[in-house]
């Protein structure tokens, strides 16, 4: 049985645990808000990219020779995987959601005999796949100083992407991060990016182009541009599935400890009541026996 | 009728310009500059560094862009670009910081023909700005 002193430290100390997890949700509710902004600003951009490389690639007739960007190396050896993931902790299943999904892919490479590389942008992804797959992870990026998510950040990692891919040092890539859906679900996706998985559904607008210069040259010049764009929407989506993953968290720990600091209280109480009762007791006790 | 058509230029971060009443775009593509009229052909091109103009029934803009891709569909031009700014709110610090690095990548030797002949381009019309 604990002692009143020490369950009043402790209702204290749980109090000041939910002061810290009360004003580290409202930060993130705030900073939710802009990086939603941000993902829906910034979809536009990725949309209309997307359309111009599907008409692009509808329109190429000679798919032999079409950039193996688009088309892939023609093998399946060398997979690289670009986990993104946040660089601060406390946001609940947000980082172990990505690493999950990343894993079971990483088992299914492995067991397939295939080689796997792996680029981790985001230093907590980084912490919690280097115990077991130190030797896969060929490089590790984290954007810390960066205060807002910039198109510079994820253009860097899509050059050294483009610079990988030209040394043919891999055939396959892949990134993985957290979809936004709403405050509460973020859904961790996969999502290769090379070679390009050409969309079926493209059929009902069959515009005639004219292109200036050929399709061949645009394409090479877009497709390295479009591997930056899809990081960047990748970014942003963490971003706001991030700081959404925080807020429910630390809603939920605002509410545990709130439900704790009620038991702890209902306990001291109790046991402050009963020493009052056992006092009184010895006190007429004592009287009778005079 | 009327021979006005919507312009869209966005950047990777948000959407920079959006407009329904446009009679007349002058993109700099990357083969020579394009005027671009009401009912125009579906073309998808390339930017070089250059000037943007924008006529519109009230006002005449101007935006230099570095690169990026265009799409013409529908009487709708598309812009995509990573880097845009309005010519009134050019920045001569960022101008001349853009030039010296790009005459700074003009004295390496390991580049070839197209990308040189780009970056001249570039520092001419940066040039050309930080004049006016």
């Amino acid at each position: 049985m604990p002692s009143l002193d020490d369950l009043r430290k402790r209702i204290t100390s749980v109090k000041s645990t939910q002061k810290i997890t009360k004003a580290m949700k409202m930060v993130a509710a705030a900073k939710l808000r802009k990086a939603q902004e941000n993902a829906e600003k910034g979809r536009p951009y990725s949309e209309k990219m997307n359309n111009v490389i599907l008409n692009l690639s509808k329109s190429i007739t000679d798919k032999e020779n079409a950039p193996k960007l688009l088309v892939g190396t023609g093998e399946e050896k060398v997979h690289l995987c670009i986990v993104l993931t946040a660089d601060r902790g406390l946001c609940g299943g947000f980082n172990t959601n990505i690493i999950k999904k990343a894993k079971s892919y990483f088992e299914k490479i492995i067991s397939e005999n295939k080689t796997l590389k792996i680029i981790t942008v985001g230093s907590k992804g980084y912490d919690q796949l280097k115990r077991q797959y130190k030797s896969y992870i060929v490089e590790n990026i984290s954007f810390k100083e960066s205060k807002n998510i910039n198109y510079f950040d994820a253009d860097k990692v899509g050059k050294i992407i483009i610079e990988k891919f030209e040394k043919n040092e891999f055939d396959v890539c892949a990134i993985f991060y957290n979809k936004f859906k709403n405050v509460i679900t973020q859904i961790p996706q996969e999502q290769q990016i090379v070679p390009l998985n050409e969309d079926k559904d493209v059929s009902g607008n069959d515009n005639d182009y004219e292109f200036e210069p050929d399709e061949d040259e645009i394409l090479s010049n877009l497709l390295p541009k479009n591997i930056s764009t899809q990081i960047f929407k990748a970014m942003l989506e963490n971003s706001a599935s991030e700081q959404g993953s925080r807020m429910t968290a630390m809603d939920n720990a605002t509410r545990n400890a709130g439900e704790l600091v009620d038991r702890l209280t209902i306990e001291y109480n109790r046991s402050r009541q009963a020493a009052i009762t056992k006092e009184l007791i010895e006190i007429i006790s004592g009287a009778e026996s005079l | 009728m009327s021979n006005l058509f919507n312009i869209d230029i966005v950047n990777p971060e948000q959407s920079f310009l959006s407009k329904d009443n446009v009679f007349e775009v002058v993109i700099p593509a990357v083969e020579g500059e394009i005027g671009i009229l009401k009912d125009h052909i579906p073309i998808i091109s390339f930017l070089k560094p250059g000037i943007i103009k924008v006529f519109s029934e009230s006002e005449e803009q101007s935006f230099y862009v570095e690169d990026g891709i265009v799409e013409f569909k529908d009487n709708t031009l598309s812009v995509l670009t990573s880097s845009i700014f309005d010519l009134k709110d050019a920045d001569k610090n960022f101008v001349s910081d853009s030039i010296s690095s790009a005459e700074a990548e003009l004295s390496k030797d390991n580049i070839d023909d197209q990308k040189r002949f780009l970056l001249n381009h570039k520092v001419e019309v940066l040039k050309s700005i930080s004049i006016n």
